[in-house]
């Protein structure tokens, strides 16, 4: 694993599936602590797996580069297509755009059906690059 | 003339509801609280907790649980608008981070549903640490109407 997962995405259970062209994919189990409405996942878990599958593409992107960086979120914008069932949810990640500054990327969330998404995100995120590795590459 | 129609908050019990809705699943683990209410608006706090944080180093709250408070608070704003509880599904929500919240502070969310319609409901909040002047995000979202019922 080239990146490490946040407590609260260790805390809710997320893990890293496998890869996929090269990208992280990510799962959350369903488990009572991501329900929402009765048998369905919480759309606040929905975005928290989508905001962490977009942070591993990220640092994955970022170590092909061999860029070192503290991640802040600028923002997220989450789209809910279908409701979530009782069934683990996966997600991958994809930088559409990495400058020096930002990154946008593109997140999709899927259960059973990898061409049924049931979430979307498009996320806006600073890089602040550290200032050792900025040493060490000039 | 103005043709939206008005709802008394009455047919909904905001307290006993949340208190139901807080209790358990996702926002039962996260430990929302319910903190206020107006005839439009909704205020949950969630409070800040090891297992909850972004980054191993910094004892600041992930984004993720704050994106879970403000829709809670989301759904909640829109209930209480309606007067009623009614099925509703999240479309979409937007969140920005202005800034990150202070280490080891409980973020406090707010949001009001400024228009019904239908089949569509619509909220903006903001979430803060302490001081509502100096928030740490804001949030806009839509809501819709599920399992064949109409807003509102």
């Amino acid at each position: 694993m080239t990146f490490e997962l946040t407590p609260y995405a260790r805390a809710m259970g997320i893990a890293q599936a496998h890869f996929d062209d090269g990208l992280p994919v990510l799962v959350l189990p369903f488990e009572q602590i991501v329900v929402g409405r009765p048998g369905t996942l919480h759309g606040g878990a929905t975005s928290g797996l989508l905001e962490t599958a977009g942070y591993a593409a990220l640092r994955t992107e970022l170590d092909r580069a061999g860029r070192l960086a503290r991640l802040k979120p600028i923002n997220v914008t989450v789209q809910f297509l279908s409701a979530a069932r009782p069934e683990p949810t996966y997600a991958i990640g994809r930088v559409t755009r990495m400058g020096r500054r930002n990154a946008n990327i593109d997140v999709e969330a899927w259960q059973h059906d990898r061409h049924r998404p049931i979430a979307t995100a498009v996320m806006n995120v600073l890089m602040i690059d550290d200032s050792s590795a900025d040493d060490a590459a000039g | 003339m103005d043709e939206r129609p008005t709802f008394a908050a009455d047919g909904f019990d905001v307290a006993r509801a949340a208190a139901l809705m807080l209790a358990q699943g996702h926002a039962g683990w996260l430990g929302l609280r319910y903190h206020a209410h107006g005839p439009d608006w909704a205020e949950l706090e969630l409070p800040w907790r090891a297992d909850l944080i972004g980054e191993d180093a910094r004892q600041v709250l992930a984004s993720g649980p704050i994106v879970s408070l403000m829709d809670m608070a989301s759904g909640m704003s829109v209930w209480i608008k309606m007067g009623a509880f009614k099925a509703i599904a999240t479309l979409d929500l937007r969140v920005d981070y202005v800034r990150p919240a202070r280490p080891g502070h409980a973020v406090i969310g707010r949001v009001e549903c400024y228009r019904v319609t239908r089949s569509a409901a619509f909220v903006r909040g903001m979430a803060h640490d302490g001081d509502p002047g100096d928030p740490v995000a804001h949030v806009a979202g839509c809501f819709m109407a599920i399992m064949g019922m109409r807003l509102p």
